[in-house]
């Protein structure tokens, strides 16, 4: 401990203390002074604008915040449940803290993986709400959700949400974070690019290999007719 | 082994004396906590604290998941002041995996956590005044002012407290547009709410009466006792792990401990509300120098986050005291022991010798002077 970064310590500026005799100099002072302050808040209270803070909540709502999050849901670019981005990779099944979340792999009659869920399930009574499922994923496939009105007469199957209730789409979700939803349109969209480019790359060079082969081919023939001619 | 507690109706042997079973049981008061008073008339003779009710199993669960999955278990631990429990484990994570922090982040962090003790140390005045029976206005200005930080809360981490914020090397993300503004505007309402809050309370002749020289201690046994905090400070003695060992960047501002002389229950309201000042101070310092920058490191791992083998233990001056983190890594992605050292329940230790030769209704007082959180106390 390193006592010269302690600073010189202020001191509490204690009331007097009551009497020895117990009788005090002006009883009740400090409770009058106290009535006045209740009372001015109670006053307050009836005319100035900030303290009037109650909303007639189902005919007028609060105003989300942007960052306000509630339960996540799976997002979709064009159509719903089999345009999912979702790859069932299970990072945010491996990292949910209260593992309410669910995921098995889709796959062929082969066994090779379609790399999308067959079953994506996420128990919201068990959810806490963290967000670490929408921080985690690579494929910006889950986000949190803002919607607040889920009260459900089936305490079971009514809040385990299933791939159905879970795909919402881009739009929503442009219209929920529209800041965070273009930033992650962009990216996906210079990421497609970015992959059309290498693959077309990738075609250009083949088919330059190709064409190199061949022409090492026709070339080679060439050459062993000519010797042939020769001899 | 489990032992039950002593039951109640094992009846003392001498039949003057009275067992009680006494104890906040609301959760909306300090949580569900329970204490085994014997009385003799009004006099407490024993007092056996009972808890667990709120046990959740955190530090079990915390090395079954993995580093990341563990932070919002924090929030819930002092639920009153998530922020600074993030802060904590964040730090101990930090120092096992040798992260750096950048210079917004800090700034972010010390801002946050000074407006969360601001939260705590409102909230407390509210409760102690419940405590005495004075239920409602306190209360209900000290929560007014409470749920304006929890929009600032709101707009930034995304929840009122369960915020989940910190990451290894840095936040989660960044401050929305115009929130320093407004932090800047509650700070300057602040001061006029606690001169407001002071005229309300600390002239009180009743609060005076039932607070003054009730649940001292000596210093010695305070420290002994390991108890830490505004408590500690209340009874005079000059600790603050903000100036013994500075976290952060603490050691940048300029603000004083506040410290108490006689440590009783009217020093440890006092200086809570002097500590609220101090905060204040601290936080118009940082809300000026706030620089611009990256708010979490670029090279800190979200996914597949592996710290090296080792141990430390991490320690900030939470508002309720020291709030240290006691990790030991293995290598792999959940840690292989993980150990809270929790200021409320250190601070509750020492309850009986506080309350031994004072009357029932001082014992009330005494428990809410030491501003517990049972989300803390049985994690």
């Amino acid at each position: 401990m390193n006592n010269s970064s302690i600073e010189l310590p202020a001191k509490i500026n204690r009331l007097p203390a009551p009497p020895k005799s117990g009788r005090w100099i002006m009883p009740g002072l400090g409770l009058f002074q106290g009535l006045m302050v209740a009372g001015r808040n109670m006053v307050e209270s009836y005319y100035k604008k900030e303290r009037m803070t109650t909303i007639q909540y189902p005919e007028q709502r609060a105003p989300i915040s942007p960052n306000f999050r509630n339960f996540p849901f799976l997002c979709y670019d064009k159509e719903p449940v089999a345009g999912l981005r979702c790859t069932a990779c299970s990072i945010c099944e491996n990292e949910c803290p209260p593992k309410c979340i669910y995921i098995v792999l889709d796959r062929d009659e082969n066994g090779k993986s379609l790399k999308r869920p067959k079953v994506f399930d996420i128990d919201i009574s068990v959810c806490m709400n963290c967000g670490i499922c929408a921080e985690v994923c690579p494929f910006d496939s889950i986000y949190m959700d803002g919607e607040y009105e889920l009260s459900n007469d089936d305490r079971f199957g009514g809040l385990l949400l299933g791939l159905d209730r879970l795909s919402k789409s881009a739009e929503y979700h442009m219209q929920l974070r529209p800041e965070e939803a273009t930033a992650v349109l962009a990216r996906r969209k210079a990421d497609e690019e970015k992959k059309a480019a290498a693959q077309a790359a990738k075609e250009a060079k083949a088919k330059a290999d190709k064409e190199a082969k061949e022409k090492a081919a026709a070339e080679a023939q060439a050459a062993t007719e000519q010797k042939g001619d020769s001899v | 082994m489990f032992s039950p507690p002593p039951a109640l109706e094992a009846g003392p042997d001498d039949d003057q004396l009275l067992r009680v079973s006494l104890g906040p049981q609301h959760p909306s008061t300090h949580g569900v906590f329970r204490m085994n008073v014997v009385l003799d008339g009004e006099t407490v003779v024993s007092l056996k604290p009972v808890f667990g009710y709120l046990h959740r199993n955190h530090e079990k669960i915390a090395e079954s998941v993995t580093y990341l999955s563990s932070m919002p278990y924090t929030d819930r631990l002092d639920y009153i002041c998530p922020l600074t429990n993030n802060w904590a484990y964040a730090s101990a994570v930090e120092k096992l995996a040798g992260v750096e922090v950048p210079e917004r982040a800090e700034y972010m962090r010390v801002i946050l956590g000074e407006l969360t003790r601001l939260i705590n140390h409102t909230a407390f005045a509210g409760f102690i005044l419940g405590d005495m029976g004075a239920w409602g206005s306190a209360l209900m200005y000290a929560f007014r002012e409470r749920e304006k930080i929890l929009d600032l809360f709101e707009d930034v981490t995304g929840a009122r407290m369960m915020s989940n914020f910190m990451r290894f090397g840095g936040c989660r993300n960044d401050l929305p547009a115009g929130w320093v503004d407004k932090v800047s505007i509650l700070v300057d309402e602040y001061g006029p709410f606690l001169d407001e809050m002071e005229k309300f309370l600390l002239g009180n002749e009743i609060l005076l009466v039932r607070t003054r020289d009730v649940g001292q201690l000596p210093k010695e046994t305070l420290i002994n006792g390991g108890i830490t905090g505004p408590m500690l400070r209340a009874a005079g003695v000059n600790y603050d792990i903000r100036k013994a060992d500075p976290y952060g960047i603490y050691d940048r501002f300029s603000f004083r401990i506040p410290l108490g002389e006689k440590g009783d229950c009217y020093d440890r309201i006092m200086i809570r509300f002097l500590e609220m000042r101090e905060s204040l101070k601290i936080l118009r310092q940082a809300l000026d120098q706030i620089p611009e920058g990256p708010f979490i490191n670029p090279k800190a791992k979200i996914r597949n986050f592996k710290p090296p083998v080792g141990e430390v233990y991490a320690r900030i001056e939470g508002p309720k005291g020291e709030l240290g983190f006691h990790l030991i890594s293995d290598g792999t992605v959940n840690p292989f022991r993980y150990r809270i050292r929790p200021p409320s329940f250190i601070n509750l230790t020492l309850l009986e010798d506080m309350c031994l030769g004072l009357d029932l209704a001082d014992v009330v007082i005494i428990l809410g002077s030491i501003d517990i959180v049972l989300g803390e106390v049985d994690r």
